[in-house]
């Protein structure tokens, strides 16, 4: 099987400050890998670099795609990029205003991806955009209502849904349940877990959350000062750190 | 069908001074399909780590740990994980799920997983949660507000959900009463009967002694060291 992402000597500085260095893996189709580390560990910035989203300083970030098979998203051409982003890739940001347009209804956010890949005919991209707001259970009442009148966890699944409207492949997902609180945040990992399962995702979750990454993930990368210090299977790490630093993170989680 | 050679493992806690700890050495055992084998020795000689090592929760530091003829002291997490759906099957003591899903889903998930059809593996499920008295109105709940021992029984419909070739069972009839134990015991002689290879830890030693084969010391693994 071909790897959907092959990730190779990824680095990049922020002048002479080190963001993050010497990142390589392959995720397979229908993998869910965490990306877990303290504040400042260069966990969002591999994210956004591997994204897109920042200007890399080596490395490649080779995807299957669906036309061409696997291709360099680095040197790859930016409507190329940019087609990408809009189809197989979706962008889950932390914080959902970043990742929603505020002014626009909750259906048109929905539906401007659904037009940015082609679609023209309004009762069908108004229908899927009814559906999507049922999948993420969001009352289907509230299609033309505007994002900045929902709560903070409907605009997160308002992001999700405005996302995965397209059939992406790959998902990166900036601390998707940081700063909810945990109720929200369970509903938002069913969510999330169904999604994956159902749609054949793979995903790519930062997060400083382990018991996140206990539930969604397969595997488990853990960074320290811009440096992978371990990787493996998820519950192999959490249960049986080998890098002194996962050991620290994992003995400082509170039990409840 | 599992096989193990002359594992051994050590843990470093880098945050007390880096020390290392040896506990096993030179672990050698197999069983065979068909065969319910059970790990004894005193707490802590290393029943439960061993069985991690196994299902490759734990990393063994040498050796060779062979399941259906994967090594899992060297396999990618891919294939273990793969193992882990199709072959390798594991019966915790605790129970960790994604909080809102209904029981039936987490009994049947790993049906689901592996591709058989919603209905086929909602029907399994439910014969599961039946046969080990789970009320049918709790069905549709997420277990994690259940009571300790309903837990376990989801845990073990869970575990049972699918015929793995191969199973680790960590103390499958502890904290139950008579009939759920009964129950229990013969859904493992099922799995004997149907061919899976089963490695358990029991301390309940009527249960070890109706439905185990053999019993495997493991403090004959522990190192000199620290014995």
């Amino acid at each position: 099987m071909t790897p959907l992402l092959q990730v190779r000597d990824v680095s990049k500085w922020y002048g002479a400050r080190l963001g993050c260095t010497d990142v390589n893996f392959d995720l397979y189709p229908g993998e869910v890998l965490g990306i877990v580390g303290e504040s400042g560990s260069g966990k969002s910035t591999l994210l956004n670099g591997l994204a897109g989203h920042l200007a890399l300083d080596s490395g490649q970030v080779i995807f299957d795609t669906r036309a061409e098979g696997p291709v360099d998203t680095v040197t790859m051409s930016e409507p190329a990029r940019r087609m990408l982003s809009r189809t197989d890739w979706a962008f889950v940001h932390q914080n959902a205003r970043d990742g929603l347009r505020m002014s626009v209804s909750a259906g048109g956010n929905i539906g401007e991806r659904l037009m940015a890949v082609g679609g023209r005919h309004y009762g069908q991209i108004r229908s899927e955009a009814v559906d999507w707001l049922d999948r993420v259970e969001i009352d289907q009442a509230r299609v033309d209502d505007r994002p900045s009148a929902f709560s903070g966890g409907m605009q997160q699944r308002l992001q999700i849904a405005r996302n995965l409207v397209t059939g992406p492949r790959l998902v990166f997902m900036d601390e998707p349940t940081g700063g909810l609180d945990v109720s929200v945040q369970a509903r938002l990992l069913d969510l999330l877990r169904s999604l994956v399962r159902r749609m054949g995702l793979s995903a790519l979750i930062v997060t400083h959350d382990l018991a996140v990454v206990r539930l969604l993930a397969d595997r488990l990368m853990v960074m320290k000062d811009g440096h992978v210090v371990e990787s493996g299977l998820t519950d192999q790490v959490l249960d049986d750190p080998q890098h002194a630093y996962t050991q620290l993170l994992v003995s400082s989680v509170l039990q409840v | 069908m599992i096989e193990l050679n002359s594992v051994s493992k050590s843990f470093t806690l880098f945050n007390q001074g880096a020390a290392v700890i040896d506990v096993m050495s030179d672990a050698t055992l197999s069983v065979a399909a068909g065969e319910c084998v059970a790990l004894a020795g005193a707490s802590g000689a290393g029943k439960s780590t061993l069985m991690r090592m196994i299902y490759g929760n734990y990393l063994a530091n040498a050796g060779q740990i062979l399941v259906n003829g994967v090594d899992v002291a060297r396999a990618e997490p891919r294939e273990i994980l793969q193992l882990r759906r199709d072959t390798l099957g594991y019966v915790s003591q605790f129970l960790r799920v994604v909080p809102r899903v209904p029981t039936l889903e987490v009994v049947a998930e790993p049906l689901l997983t592996l591709g058989v059809d919603p209905a086929e593996a909602e029907a399994r499920a439910r014969d599961l949660l039946t046969r080990l008295r789970i009320p049918q109105p709790l069905w549709s709940l997420s277990p994690t507000t259940f009571s300790g021992g309903e837990q376990q029984r989801v845990n073990i419909a869970r575990g049972f959900a699918y015929d793995y070739p191969a199973l680790l069972l960590d103390e499958p009839t502890a904290s139950l009463d008579a009939e759920n134990r009964a129950t229990v015991l013969s859904l493992i002689r099922e799995a004997k009967a149907r061919g899976a290879a089963i490695v358990g830890i029991f301390h309940d030693a009527a249960a070890r002694v109706e439905i185990c084969d053999r019993e495997i010391d493991v403090s004959a693994f522990t190192p000199q060291s620290a014995a």
